[in-house]
């Protein structure tokens, strides 16, 4: 069904380590994302999944190596900086704002796309009033594509923890990202609520081309939606491919299931 | 004088080009669309279909909620002469096999994506269906069917087609007959393949204006359309009346914010099944239970006042100068916040019907100033043969045949209908129609049921459901399942029931408990359960149940009739009945004969005298992959009551 056409490496990470102190998290981590890829990043708990994250995200800076995105190479990025060259994340115990409505939420994502400043804003007059109404219908199609219609004025804390991880992806898609980093958007989720997400996720991916790059450690769900896969163990590769490569390869098996001596 | 739907729609759009017929939810914004916008896209729609191949009397199937092109597509099919059949968008697949085959369906027109893959797959066993157009084009961008378009680009090609045939539409318009095959309703059907109800512009249009007049309808009424349209009750309220009275249909942003969309049109002239009404008043109350001690004691007291006075009022009669005061303070401070919140502000007249309603339920709408109806009427009559007048509702009684219907009682005490709205036909089916309508033109309801001193007519139960008990106290007494079910349905901890007891020495019945409403019971009794199969088995919970069963016992000991139908064992069921289990009918009617073959051995435990049953169920869940729910259930023995005399 896919016509989607995967292009070129967008993002390319090259030898990265990174340690706390003695921990090793990661170690020479080289891989690359394709522009309309679906990428994903698998391994069992306390890999380096979450680290890698943070590391093309610009929460931690690795000792050694690289980022390079759309060509530009980087030895360490920054958060902000990040996001204004397009990537967006989600994250794993969810960062919104729990006594914001819906709508609230998402909007915040559009920051970034605001030119009017905070006291024009306070204001909402003249420029501040038009562009809320352009951001407002922006985040109108998202709560539309999300089917979160329902919930729109509803404060975030009180929604199930399923409509809340959707709203947390609403709010990266706000920020119109090139690139979505989604950390474990199915923790934690029944069977129809990750086929739900899966779904957005591939909606997403699909409409917009946005690529993505998802962390996840339900192997069903990431087998199904990924187009390439790298496995991380004990912070480092084990293997990297399509879900049919890496589901074939030994030492993915035995980092999964454990072997017999 | 007799018309056709296209015809009114032009009427409403040449009187009245600017007023608003349909209105949509998109992107949180009211969107309307006015009759002259809708003629013009129904003008297009027809020509793109006709540019297609439609003919005269081809079957369009129209799947999805309540969309306005849906609805101009169901109008264009009809300027065309050809019938549009609706379908139930949550319908599986296998379920739409027959009535595509039977109506050999080369076009359907569906709303988005959930349905094209469902008609795509049906594709391989129908090759009749040609051509599908969807009107929601998220996630098809890269579908490449032949045959699959968008309704845009049915509209443009319509637009092109119109231009180059100008006289097209109107002549087509112009032959259409009120006599004209107007649209065909698929019956769920409790037993056996669905049939095909054949309905003229005439018999609906007849059926709906007599409705208009009843209730004194008029262009200004706002209606909320949210049921499926496959359902006749909706597309007469939605489609038929709407045309014949020319108000505003409004259609809800989705199915999950109807309690939100209901708030802000605030309808005036409104319909629903019981179970809609049941959920709004457990919604509020499960609310109220959180409020304030002062707010809730406030809302016992004039609920009260409201119980006692209301009702009357309602029927226009007078009370006393102190509870017309009384009530005058409770519909301020009361009544009037809570018909906001229930989106009930401005209902003028309010309909339920499609099942039977329980009396406290009833009581509580109007007590609360709504006027709630009900009507009698079924697919094969248009819906409205019998209403309630304003001042005339009760809650047993169905109300009185409204012009143009005849009822008589056949000896057997089967309901007889003689009215315009008739159906044509079942399609392709003359012995199901031989069976149901007469050579003498007589409808046979299926329905027991009898005219009271007042006119109005009572429902007891379909008459094949009723039965007779066999052997034991109440040998040869009437047993009437349906009537027992609604009686424990009423109460909002029981969500369903399933009665046995036809040719049986006694009663006994399978009980599903409302999960939400005994969720919250349960939590506030600080009980822990894991789900609703371990809430279903709480001894806590069975003892809540068996007071409900009691008071039912003790309700028909009271009736003469029924003595003998009091429940005498029990048990709660493990899993919660589902449509896509095969147990309930889409329009959730238990098929009690599945239910009884499919669980026999939970039957023969009642039956045969256990204290507990061990039971394995495989579930479908909605992805279509299935599981199984097991568990031990025990079995309850209730009280029964020595039959009442009535006092002379």
């Amino acid at each position: 069904m896919a016509t989607r056409k995967i292009g070129d490496v967008i993002l390319d990470v090259k030898n990265i380590s990174l340690r706390f102190g003695g921990v090793k998290a990661l170690s020479d981590i080289s891989f690359n994302v394709r522009e309309h890829e679906v990428r994903a990043i698998i391994g069992p708990n306390g890999a380096g999944k979450s680290s890698m994250l943070n590391c093309i995200n610009g929460v931690y800076t690795p000792q050694e190596g690289s980022i390079s995105f759309r060509g530009q190479t980087f030895s360490h990025m920054n958060s902000r900086q990040v996001a204004v060259m397009g990537v967006a994340r989600t994250f794993q115990n969810l960062a919104l704002f729990k006594g914001m409505s819906v709508i609230d939420n998402i909007m915040s994502g559009r920051n970034l796309h605001m030119k009017t400043n905070i006291f024009q804003q306070a204001i909402r007059w003249g420029a501040a009033e038009r562009e809320e109404s352009q951001h407002r219908e922006f985040v109108e199609k998202i709560i539309d594509f999300l089917e979160i219609q329902a919930y729109r004025k509803t404060p975030v804390g009180r929604l199930p923890y399923g409509l809340q991880k959707r709203v947390d992806l609403g709010r990266a898609l706000a920020m119109e990202p090139q690139v979505l980093l989604l950390d474990e958007p199915m923790a934690g989720m029944n069977v129809e609520e990750k086929q739900d997400m899966s779904r957005f996720i591939l909606d997403v991916n699909d409409e917009y081309g946005t690529t993505v790059v998802l962390i996840e450690h339900d192997m069903s769900v990431v087998m199904d939606i990924s187009d390439r896969v790298v496995v991380l163990d004990y912070g480092k590769k084990i293997g990297d491919g399509t879900p049919d490569e890496v589901r074939a390869n030994p030492d993915v098996i035995s980092a999964y299931l454990g072997t017999s001596h | 004088m007799p018309t056709t739907f296209p015809r009114l729609m032009l009427d409403h759009a040449k009187a009245r080009p600017t007023a608003p017929a349909l209105r949509e939810k998109v992107y949180g914004i009211w969107q309307t669309t006015t009759w002259a916008e809708l003629a013009l896209l129904v003008r297009r729609l027809a020509c793109g279909l006709a540019h297609a191949g439609v003919k005269r009397g081809d079957h369009i199937v129209v799947v999805g909620d309540n969309r306005p092109r849906l609805y101009a597509s169901m109008l264009a099919a009809q300027a065309l002469g050809a019938v549009p059949v609706p379908l139930y968008q949550d319908a599986a697949v296998t379920e739409y096999t027959f009535p595509i085959k039977n109506a050999e369906v080369g076009f359907a027109i569906v709303e988005d994506q959930e349905q094209v893959d469902k008609l795509l797959e049906l594709r391989e066993s129908c090759p009749t269906l040609k051509r599908i157009w969807f009107d929601d084009p998220r996630g098809l961008r890269n579908y490449e069917e032949v045959g699959l378009d968008s309704l845009d680009a049915l509209v443009a090609a319509g637009q092109a087609h119109d231009t180059s045939n100008a006289r097209l539409f109107d002549d087509e318009v112009a032959s259409c007959q009120p006599h004209d095959v107007a649209a065909m309703f698929f019956t769920s059907g409790t037993t056996g393949n669905p049939k095909g109800v054949v309905h003229t512009h005439h018999t609906l249009l007849d059926r709906a204006i007599a409705g208009k007049s009843f209730d004194k309808l008029t262009s200004q009424e706002e209606v909320l359309a949210y049921m499926p349209l496959a359902w006749i009750g909706q597309n007469i309220f939605s489609y038929a009346q709407w045309l014949a009275c020319g108000y505003v249909v409004n259609c809800p942003e989705s199915a999950a914010t109807v309690m939100i969309d209901l708030k802000e049109i605030g309808p005036t002239y409104y319909f629903a099944p019981p179970r809609i009404f049941e959920g709004l008043l457990t919604n509020v109350m499960i609310r109220m239970e959180d409020a304030s001690r002062i707010k809730r004691s406030a809302f016992r007291f004039f609920m009260d006042v409201a119980k006692r006075v209301g009702p009357t009022l309602m029927d226009g009669k007078s009370v006393g100068l102190v509870d017309r005061l009384l009530y005058a303070v409770g519909n301020f401070s009361v009544y009037g916040p809570l018909r906001n919140t229930l989106g009930f502000s401005r209902v003028r007249v309010a309909y339920t019907a499609g099942e039977a309603i329980g009396p406290d339920l009833f009581t509580f709408y109007r007590s609360i100033g709504i006027n709630l109806k009900q009507l009698y009427g079924s697919t094969e009559t248009a819906v409205f043969v019998c209403l309630q007048p304003d001042h005339e509702a009760k809650a047993d009684t169905v109300g009185v045949p409204i012009d143009g219907v005849e009822i008589k009682v056949s000896d057997s005490g089967e309901i007889l209908v003689k009215s315009p709205g008739l159906l044509k036909e079942y399609y392709k089916n003359p012995a199901a129609t031989a069976e149901v309508l007469t050579a003498d033109g007589w409808y046979h309801t299926g329905d027991a049921g009898f005219l009271d001193a007042g006119g109005h007519l009572k429902i007891i139960d379909r008459a094949k459901d009723v039965g007779r008990l066999m052997g034991g106290a109440s040998d040869g007494a009437m047993f009437a399942p349906k009537y027992v079910e609604n009686k424990l349905k009423f109460f909002p901890f029981i969500k369903e029931a399933v009665a046995f007891g036809d040719r049986r020495e006694q009663v006994c019945a399978f009980v599903n408990i409302d999960f939400e409403a005994v969720g919250n019971w349960a939590e506030r009794q600080n009980l822990p359960y894991a789900g609703y199969t371990d809430l279903a088995a709480k001894k806590e919970v069975l003892e809540l149940v068996r007071e409900c069963v009691e008071k039912v016992n003790a309700d028909l000991a009271a009736d003469t009739l029924l003595a003998g139908s009091q429940i005498s064992r029990f048990l709660v069921l493990h899993k919660e009945l589902d449509a896509d289990d095969g147990e309930l009918t889409r329009t959730r009617k238990v098929r009690r004969g599945y239910i009884g073959d499919k669980y026999q051995v939970l039957v023969d435990a009642l039956y045969g005298g256990k204290t507990e049953q061990f039971i394995e169920t495989a579930v479908k869940f909605e992805d279509g992959r299935s599981g199984s729910v097991s568990a031990t259930l025990p079995i309850v023995d209730a009280k029964t009551f020595p039959a009442l005399q009535k006092a002379a």
